[in-house]
């Protein structure tokens, strides 16, 4: 039983949101805005609390391991700090909360997305070596889209940018595609298996 | 059913971190939540891993941006230690919140990757900017990288950074692959039969369009 309902619950609910989703009614769009924005909200309001609760505990009991200490400090002090600031300061636009923000948290995450122009640079050079026909068919086509976006392109040869667009417009958006149509297929066949109860993988044990 | 190199070589995998006596490490992504179908997959895909590390008695870290997932997460890998009669190995720790935002999950999973030493990573599900930061960093500390997503955009620096790629709809065929569970198969079959329609529909339209047949140029 403990299987049974949440099963039932999930089938009951999918099929009548995938009914409601298709139907003009102004009652089915009001169904589906509640379910999927309320409730949805207040599921992961509760959930946001069990992972930090989670992470609060995760990482108190390796701090008394003694494993990786400072990143384990580093990471509780980040997460209460934030909402100390916000609820002894506020929020507004001059509070410490807004500065914490702007000036830490911003510039950290710009940190850490910055590193991809350098793993970009570390994956190509491994990617584009020449040793198969495929990965030479991915080097050529790399160099034509990298030359077309500079200047050099149109220097070299006036139609340079033309034949770039056609590699993406052509063999690329239609291998893409193919793989889109895939990808949507196997999305209808996986939700289809989870509302008739095939696959039940997501429910976990029965005790 | 085809073989899937990628989905062939998680023996192999969980194999060689039991022989290193390092961890796996399981991500689902960034880019998805509970509701998403290729979450779903991907959960279903951690349910035979989990049982395979149980079995290796190897440890499982699975770090994940959405609490949701972190729940139903910690019950699949729970159901799946006791399916293989390892229930009390069983570490909910292991199976953890990090962050909500893009670039603080990116780090967090960088940053245990880094000090783990995971022997063996797998990046399945949807995923955006992260994956070549992950994916470099697992390439880094030599670890085997079996990477599969829905996005079709990162596609492509899973298929330079690791070492088996499982591209769009390999992931959702993954459960069957894994499971051999009949009817599983069977909706893997209706998804080729409808991709063969598919194409028959496309090559059709192609042709009704360049022949034009309204037109009736045919007649003279």
């Amino acid at each position: 039983m403990r299987r049974r309902f949440p099963q039932i619950v999930c089938g009951l609910f999918g099929f009548t949101l995938f009914a409601v989703y298709f139907s003009g009614h102004p009652i089915a769009g009001a169904i589906n805005e509640t379910v999927l924005r309320g409730y949805w909200q207040i599921i992961f309001a509760f959930a946001l609390l069990v992972g930090v609760v989670s992470f609060a505990r995760f990482n108190l009991g390796a701090i008394a391991r003694g494993s990786d200490r400072p990143y384990r400090i580093a990471s509780l002090v980040g997460l209460f700090s934030m909402p100390f600031l916000a609820l002894v300061w506020g929020i507004k636009g001059d509070s410490p909360f807004i500065w914490v923000f702007d000036y830490v948290q911003v510039p950290m995450q710009s940190t850490v997305f910055a590193l991809l122009a350098f793993f970009v640079a570390s994956a190509s050079l491994r990617g584009f070596r020449a040793r198969s026909v495929p990965a030479t068919v991915l080097l050529v086509s790399a160099l034509l889209t990298l030359i077309s976006r500079s200047d050099l392109g149109d220097v070299l040869f006036a139609e340079f940018s033309d034949v770039a667009e056609w590699v993406r417009d052509a063999p690329s958006m239609a291998a893409r595609r193919a793989i889109l149509i895939g990808i949507g297929l196997g999305s209808l066949t996986t939700s289809l298996r989870v509302l008739l109860g095939l696959e039940r993988t997501w429910l976990g044990s029965d005790s | 059913m085809r073989e899937i190199a990628g989905l062939k070589a998680v023996e192999e995998a969980v194999g060689r971190a039991t022989e290193m006596a390092r961890p796996v490490l399981y991500t689902p992504g960034w880019g998805g939540d509970i509701q998403r179908p290729t979450t779903i997959a991907s959960l279903n895909i951690l349910s035979h891993i989990a049982e395979k590390t149980a079995q290796y008695d190897c440890r499982l870290v699975f770090p994940t941006h959405d609490p949701v997932i972190m729940a139903v997460a910690q019950e699949v890998v729970r159901e799946s230690y006791a399916r293989a009669g390892q229930g009390d190995r069983f570490s909910e720790d292991d199976i953890c919140y990090v962050s909500s935002s893009q670039f603080g999950y990116a780090a967090a999973v960088e940053g245990m990757i880094t000090r783990l030493k995971p022997a063996s990573i797998f990046l399945l599900g949807t995923f955006e900017a992260e994956s070549l930061i992950l994916a470099e960093v697992g390439n880094t500390v030599g670890a085997i990288q079996i990477a599969g997503t829905d996005s079709t955009i990162q596609l492509a620096f899973f298929i330079v950074a690791c070492d088996y790629t499982l591209i769009g709809e390999e992931v959702f065929a993954a459960s069957g692959y894994l499971s051999q569970d009949a009817s599983i198969l069977a909706s893997v079959r209706a998804q080729d039969v409808l991709k063969i329609l598919i194409a028959i529909f496309l090559v059709g339209a192609i042709l009704w369009a360049t022949i034009d047949p309204t037109s009736g140029w045919w007649r003279f």
